[in-house]
């Protein structure tokens, strides 16, 4: 599903590689945690499966196609297969929960009709029934994140990154948003999250994966914060 | 519905930043009413040439004191040459005839002239117009010859005017232009500045590129059209009021701009204005909102 080859990302003026050489496979279906200090090199891996930036040296292949040499007109069509979650949210501040979801789905070309079929079942699903009609600023940080998340999953993509989703949650609020990401894995969707919030990584007990320096410096498949 | 999107986000474009559309539509306009004022004269100076070269006549007038002999020697270069057409000879007196008609609004003027402050003349037509040079050597030197006038150089004079006019216009169609160009990029960048939160979430869902920048080019696209449409306005009004109207002894002269050439300006306004601006759109895109 993923598969990164000895990758190796410099920025420009960068003193050192922010990642340094990372080999890693992801399976299909699986949760896995990229953990590791700020800086460490964590969100790079977000940022090149998403194609947002270029490897310097390596390899990167998603749903088994070779990012590192696709053309650059066909990044929006691959980038329609993969959904993705912020610590900040992201969402149009003058739409509501629905319309937030439905833009996603409008401009990639989806009907209103299917928008109307579509998004208040997703909204159901991230646990926002009835609040479709609310804008952001009359949400909590919680129910924002779910309709990032509800954002993230109504296309089905086959892959859900999620760079620090929790980071501006409560600790409560953080677990309610992490059933949320394991229900979305159950129904075999590859989960990618970028965190380092250890409690979450403690009682979830999934693959976690340990960057330091930008190298892997730990693989563990029913891992702990450490 | 992405057509109805395209054509919603393109009108509250412009209505957001009314005050650079309007600049905007302004500095187009200007821009294109001189260069299409500028095509109009070119093609009016083509027509021109070719209506007035074909009527060109040289006029050989003869000194004062030419004698007999020297006359019909000049008659006989004349008549032996090949590069003439036509040639006919005036008299003294049917030059002031000639002159009587022309100064027929200042009888004072022609009371002071008699026949004999005339030159006699030959006026000459040639098979070919821009063989002048050739002639003007074969018969200069002649004795009794006074002076050989082209009308030729005179028109010549009358176009290089006109020249300098349509080359102003092109300058100051080329300066507004730029103006106009800036301008656009200005308002694009500030649309996707405004655009901004929109178009991070677009990227990220995998929205088309086209579909992220269509608006702000058609954007651009459209307050060109409106220039465009503005410029043309201005040329055909003013081709109304200024030539068929104030000027229309002048337009005599000139020979009349086909209501065809004027017309034919609004394609050319409208593709010229579209299209410049599509393209500052696009490549001002290219540098603000990075895909």
């Amino acid at each position: 599903m993923i598969q990164l080859e000895n990758v190796t990302k410099t920025y420009p003026k960068a003193s050192r590689p922010s990642l340094d050489d990372v080999s890693v496979g992801i399976e299909k279906g699986e949760f896995v945690f990229f953990i590791g200090p700020s800086g460490s090199g964590k969100s790079t891996i977000i940022k090149l499966l998403l194609h947002e930036v270029a490897p310097s040296r390596g390899k990167v292949v998603v749903n088994a196609k070779d990012v590192t040499t696709m053309r650059s007109w066909k990044i929006p069509h691959f980038r329609r297969s993969i959904g993705c979650v912020f610590q900040d949210f992201r969402l149009l501040p003058n739409r509501t929960a629905y319309e937030n979801v439905a833009f996603a789905l409008e401009v990639i070309g989806k009907t209103k009709a299917v928008a109307r079929r579509v998004v208040p079942e997703v909204l159901e699903l991230v646990g926002l029934g009835g609040k479709e009609h609310r804008y952001p600023h009359e949400l909590s940080g919680g129910e924002q994140q779910r309709v990032a998340v509800a954002r993230a999953f109504v296309n089905r993509p086959l892959i859900l990154l999620a760079d620090e989703p929790t980071g501006n949650l409560d600790p409560d609020t953080s677990i309610e948003i992490m059933r949320l990401l394991d229900r979305i894995n159950r129904t075999g969707t590859t989960v990618v999250m970028v965190t380092h919030d250890s409690n979450i990584v403690n009682q979830m007990r999934r693959r976690v994966i340990e960057i330091e320096s930008g190298r892997i410096v730990r693989d563990q498949a029913r891992g702990v914060y450490g | 519905m992405r057509f109805k999107y395209v054509l919603n986000e393109v009108l509250v474009g412009l209505w957001r930043n009314v005050t650079m559309t309007i600049a905007m539509i302004i500095t187009m306009s200007v821009s294109l009413t001189m260069l299409g004022a500028s095509v109009l004269m070119y093609m009016q100076v083509d027509q021109m040439k070719n209506y007035y070269y074909g009527e060109i006549e040289v006029s050989i007038f003869l000194r004062e004191d030419v004698t007999d002999a020297q006359r019909a020697t000049i008659e006989q270069a004349i008549t032996s040459s090949p590069l003439v057409a036509e040639k006919v000879y005036e008299t003294r007196e049917q030059a002031f005839e000639k002159f009587k008609v022309l100064w027929r609004d200042s009888p004072d003027f022609v009371k002071s002239v008699t026949p004999d402050s005339l030159p006699e003349s030959w006026r000459v037509k040639l098979k070919d117009p821009e063989q002048y040079e050739a002639f003007h050597a074969q018969i200069e030197g002649t004795p009794g010859i006074q002076d050989i006038v082209d009308q030729r150089e005179l028109l010549d004079k009358v176009f290089k005017i006109f020249n300098a006019i349509q080359v102003g216009a092109l300058v100051v169609a080329g300066f507004m232009a730029l103006a106009a160009l800036l301008l656009v990029g200005n308002t694009i960048q500030v649309a996707a500045y405004s655009k901004r939160r929109e178009v991070a979430v677009m990227k990220l869902v995998g929205a088309s590129n086209w579909f992220i920048q269509a608006p702000f080019v058609l954007e651009a696209v459209v307050a060109g059209l409106i220039g465009a449409i503005l410029g043309f306005v201005f040329i055909f009004v003013g081709k109304v009021v200024l030539l068929d109207g104030r000027l229309q002894a002048l337009t005599n002269v000139l020979t009349p701009i086909p209501d065809g050439n004027v017309w034919l300006m609004l394609p050319l306004l409208a593709g010229v204005g579209a299209g410049v601006s599509a393209i500052t759109a696009w490549i001002t895109l290219r540098f603000y909102l990075k895909v």
